[in-house]
């Protein structure tokens, strides 16, 4: 049976399936793993099911969709169920299906009631967000896209930590609602002027300047699109609801919370509609990309509550990838979106060690720690490995996404980059000092206090099942990265190619005016790069 | 079957069998449980669904467009058989769901209220198919008297009997400004007739005289659909009257003064567009707000939902800036993406809370997951939908409606919908977030032990199945609407294009 035709549709229907039969078996008092069971049987199988992408994926196709479906929806507005993957979203993919059964196995313990109404909300949130990787239809995507919210605030509403659940679940709705209502504006706009919601199809338009015209309206629908994103990443200023909402959601629903939605749609409609746009606004986003690293990681340094401090690591790490899409350099979208794929294991891996944390002393609080290292060598391995990984020590994925961003940000035509790039290497350091300092002050030194009152245990086999492919993962993409890049160059190098071909066609006649001064043709800077990209690349991977 | 009569089958059917409940009342001991009563209605509610539907048959069997009865008075088309549907489909939801909600209540007199809702329904289904504007003001008298006495059916209560008397005094005003519109409507075209309006308008000497009918009507109808800033009435009814009657008359007296409006200002009134359009948008901002601003510091439940009653209105005449076939087809799948919505939510209220509303406030459904997990689903479900995530039938109600005004570049009044529209989902997530917390104080009421009926839960998911679909396959209906703009017949020889049939175009 080829299901190269059908398998995204069963990569959305499976946990759409499972959702409904989670939601189907009835809550029991005795404590019984039903639930968690199928919802872990669901995952896996999700998981195998992405796997197929990357054994069938044909590396040699670039800048075309793969696995497409395309049949009608809803004639008029003309909306198609359109479905299709390349490289940057079929590992998006694979590591949503990665993510999902660790994100069951961490909820195991810590979701001991209701867990119906917890893994029903979680596999409906991992649908939205397979089905935001594989749209490729405007409005298709939307909908996941507000789909993603509901289950997420609903979960930090019931499971939430503390009594601030509530403020936290309608904050976190709200900031990302509302700039998604001028997302809706925006596609809407783009509609009436083109009558489609296709996204290849508006590729082509815009490549050849076929939108439309008015440039100011062009910008600022574009600036509609990247608010909505930029709140999901979240970018720098934009940030308000992470912290609230990733102390208060449970393990698991943090894991998935921020970043690669967000980047991912900047990467995929952002880039691909907006090329010009982007470019003109670039040199803005790189400076707050490099602010957003170094403000997240002082923030990190002086949190004492661990949460707290991941959720501005997060932040800090966002921002990294942030700086490196909009040089538009083959080396920083390489590795920014390479980096989406770490960051997004590394913060998994951090928030599954302080859940286990949680779950053994009831605490978040730093303060109450000390000491663990030799209760728990097992623990505290996995956690030095995950900082290490996270500050970017060489041989750890981290690395590789980090260098060939500020190797990209050097290289970058659209900013003055000198400046942001040396801000945001800077980041590097503080990271460093933020995750060896939290690891020193966890599991060094004397015996915390809350570790004196309550014996904790070292990990359980569950546990290592949840934590060792995390680990092997971070050495494998740190040493094999060419066997991911590759998949996402055939993205990258599209946008290049689009370029040259922008570039070499007719002159542009709704071009804005105002340019900055200075402003070197992105386009020939891009094409340039895109000879040279492999050399850099091969560098950044030894 | 003479055609005059076949014309208004529906609404006969209603009446016949409403007579017959009212006098079946009293006859039944006052002790005996009146839903035998009950079921009659259903029974004719679903025949008179039938007639409609009938009609629409036979405009298939003999390629007619349109039936035109007692002179022109009354006209069949395929807009008002939607309409006819729609209000047949809640009122028969309705009274499923109060099957069992009398039950338990001594002198409820449960078989008036059968009736009456049939008469109501009956006066809503004449405001559709009329062309002339004084069977639309019989009509509009007919369905609002019911409403009135409806609205102050749990006797014995203070809120109720504000509930009804507020009702009537504003609504017996906001009917004599629509009787001014009509008698100004005469007075500068020289009918009361629409289509005699659209073509006396051309003529007409006194044009101004034809702008403040508009808006007279306005007034009158802006009244029966809650648009501020005529919407003072709408809180304090909803707030007093029994939830099931507030399910139905925020939603099919809507649909009905909706229909009447689309048909007065696009069939009678197109050529004053550029004057009436200014108004519209007027109220379509000023109901999104004030109903978002006053939702936001509600406690009671139902005053919520009447300010967010409000706000939907607003959404809905946004639509009406748009081209004739965009805003017709737009405002239609709103109407009834609104009222399944609405009315499903009113459903749930009226399952949680019972004859006697124990559950007003947002406090009080706290938790209501807890007790209630199907519940608290279902209006979470419905919750949603107003609010306007995609895959439920709010979201493309909404979709559709700013669509249709952006193509006619109204791009601003689309972006200050759709702000409303993130301002209005704080007040909704209050209440959907109270539903999923645990109560602070765990008092275990009495809404634990009482378990929906049948009819009602048959209602329940006939309204929840129906946002749904209408947010799944949208195109269904929406492809329904777009063919069911109202035809304009030519009184006079005058040449309107819009009388041959309106290519199904649209967006």
């Amino acid at each position: 049976m080829n299901l190269d035709h059908s398998i995204l549709t069963l990569l959305i229907l499976t946990p759409l399936v499972g959702a409904i039969v989670v939601a189907l078996i009835p809550d029991r008092e005795d404590g019984s793993k039903l639930h968690h069971i199928v919802a872990l049987v669901v995952t896996l199988l999700t998981l195998v099911f992405t796997l197929h992408l990357p054994a069938h994926f044909d590396y040699a196709t670039f800048g075309r969709f793969q696995f497409e479906q395309n049949t009608d929806w809803i004639a008029n507005p003309a909306i198609r169920y359109h479905l299709g993957v390349d490289g940057l979203s079929m590992w998006l993919v694979v590591l949503a299906g990665v993510l999902a059964p660790l994100g069951v196995l961490c909820s195991w313990n810590a979701i001991r009631s209701r867990s119906r109404l917890f893994f029903s909300l979680f596999l409906l949130q991992q649908v939205a967000m397979i089905g935001i990787f594989v749209s490729l239809d405007l409005f298709l995507y939307y909908g996941f896209w507000e789909l993603s919210l509901v289950p997420m605030a609903l979960l930090i509403a019931t499971f939430g930590r503390t009594e601030n659940r509530r403020r936290a679940a309608i904050k976190f709705f709200l900031y990302t609602f509302i700039p998604s209502a001028l997302l809706l504006v925006g596609m809407i706009w783009l509609y009436a002027r083109t009558g489609t919601f296709d996204l290849p199809t508006l590729q082509q338009l815009a490549a050849t300047h076929a939108i439309s015209t008015n440039g100011t309206a062009l910008l600022l629908c574009s600036l509609a699109f990247l608010f909505a994103f930029g709140v999901k990443v979240p970018i720098f200023p934009l940030h308000g609801w992470l912290s609230e909402a990733v102390q208060e959601a449970p393990t698991a629903a943090v894991m998935v919370i921020a970043g690669k939605l967000g980047l991912y749609s900047i990467l995929r409609f952002s880039f691909s509609i907006f090329p010009e746009q982007s470019r003109q606004i670039a040199p803005l986003l790189i400076a707050l990309g490099a602010i957003g690293i170094v403000y997240g990681a002082l923030i990190a340094l002086v949190q004492t509550d661990l949460k707290k401090l991941a959720s501005f690591a997060t932040l800090s790490a966002n921002s990294f990838i942030v700086l490196g899409i909009f040089t538009f350099t083959i080396s920083g979208l390489d590795g920014g979106a390479y980096q989406i794929l770490n960051e997004s294991l590394i913060g998994a891996a951090l928030f599954i060690l302080l859940g286990l944390l949680y779950e053994r002393y009831g605490t978040y609080d730093m303060r109450d720690y000390g000491g663990l290292a030799a209760r728990h060598p097992w623990m505290v391995t996995f956690f030095v490995i995950t900082g290490l990984a996270a500050v970017g020590l060489p041989m750890l994925n981290g690395f590789v996404g980090e260098f060939l961003i500020l190797s990209g940000a050097m290289q970058t035509f659209v900013a003055h980059h000198v400046l942001w790039t040396v801000v945001g290497t800077t980041g590097v350091i503080f990271s460093a000092a933020y995750m060896l300092w939290m690891i020193q002050r966890v599991f060094y030194g004397s015996l915390g206090l809350r570790p004196e009152e309550v014996p904790g245990w070292d990990i359980n086999p569950r546990e290592h099942v949840e934590l060792w492919p995390l680990a092997v993962l971070f050495l494998v993409m740190g040493v094999f990265s060419p066997y991911w890049t590759k998949g996402i160059e055939t993205y990258t190098t599209s946008i290049a190619s689009r370029q040259i071909a922008s570039a070499a066609g007719t002159p542009v006649a709704d071009r804005p005016a105002a340019q900055p001064t200075g402003f070197v043709d992105p386009n020939l800077g891009a094409a340039a790069l895109g000879k040279q990209a492999p050399a850099t690349n091969k560098g950044a991977r030894y | 079957m003479p055609t005059s009569l076949l014309s208004i089958l529906p609404e006969v059917i209603m009446v016949v069998v409403g007579v017959i409940i009212m006098l079946a009342e009293p006859i039944i001991a006052a002790g005996r449980s009146r839903k035998p009563l009950g079921w009659l209605a259903i029974l004719g509610t679903v025949a008179a669904a039938g007639a409609a539907l009938y009609q629409h048959s036979l405009f298939y069997q003999f390629q007619w467009r349109t039936m035109s009865a007692f002179y022109g008075t009354v006209q069949i088309d395929d807009f008002s058989v939607f309409f006819h549907l729609l209000i047949a489909a809640i009122v028969l939801v309705i009274l499923l769901a109060t099957l069992d909600y009398f039950e338990g209540t001594p002198n409820s007199h449960a078989g008036e209220f059968y009736a009456l809702m049939l008469f109501g329904a009956s006066g809503m289904m004449f405001m559709t198919c009329s062309v002339e504007l004084l069977m639309v003001f019989i009509g509009l008298e007919i369905s609002s008297i019911s409403t009135y006495i409806m609205a102050g059916f749990r006797k014995g209560q203070a809120t109720a009997s504000e509930s009804s008397l507020k009702y009537f005094l504003l609504g017996s005003f906001a009917t004599a400004f629509f009787l001014y519109g009509i008698a100004l409507c005469f007075g500068a075209t020289g009918s009361t007739s629409i289509a005699a309006i659209h073509a006396g308008i051309a003529t007409t000497t006194t044009p101004h005289l034809a702008i403040l009918a508009i808006a007279m009507v306005l007034i009158g109808l802006g009244f029966k659909v809650s648009l501020a800033p005529f919407h003072v009435w709408t809180p304090d009814v909803y707030q007093g009257a029994p939830a099931p009657v507030v399910g139905m008359m925020s939603t099919a007296p809507k649909a009905a003064a909706f229909a009447v409006l689309l048909r007065f200002l696009f069939n009678g009134m197109p050529a004053l567009r550029p004057h009436w359009i200014v108004l519209i948008e007027i109220l379509a901002i000023a109901s999104m707000c004030i109903g978002n601003l006053g939702a936001l510091v509600q406690k009671d439940v139902k005053r919520l939902l009447a300010y967010s009653s409000i706000a939907h209105a607003g959404y809905l005449l946004v639509a009406f800036s748009s081209t004739r076939e965009n805003a017709i087809s737009a405002a239609l799948f709103y109407t009834a993406a609104y009222a399944a919505m609405n009315v499903g939510a009113f459903l749930v209220i009226t399952a949680a809370s019972g004859y006697g509303e124990e559950s007003r406030t947002i406090d009080d459904y706290t938790g209501l997951a807890l007790r209630r997990p199907g519940l608290a689903a279902l209006l979470s479900f419905f919750l949603i939908s107003l609010i306007g995530i995609p895959f439920t039938g709010g979201f493309f109600g909404k979709f559709y409606s700013f669509t249709a005004a952006m193509y006619t570049g109204h791009v601003w009044l689309a972006v200050i919908g759709l702000i409303n529209s993130g301002v209005a989902c704080f007040y909704y997530l209050r209440l959907l977030s109270a539903l999923y917390t645990r109560p602070v104080t765990a008092t275990e009421s009495t809404l634990a032990t009482r378990r929906v009926a049948v009819p009602a839960g048959i209602a329940l998911a006939a309204t929840a199945l129906a946002t749904l679909f209408l947010g799944i396959a949208p195109g269904r209906v929406l492809h329904l609407t777009q063919r069911s703009t109202p035809v304009t017949l030519p009184a006079t020889p005058a040449p309107n294009p819009e009388a041959v049939q309106p290519p199904a175009t649209g967006e």
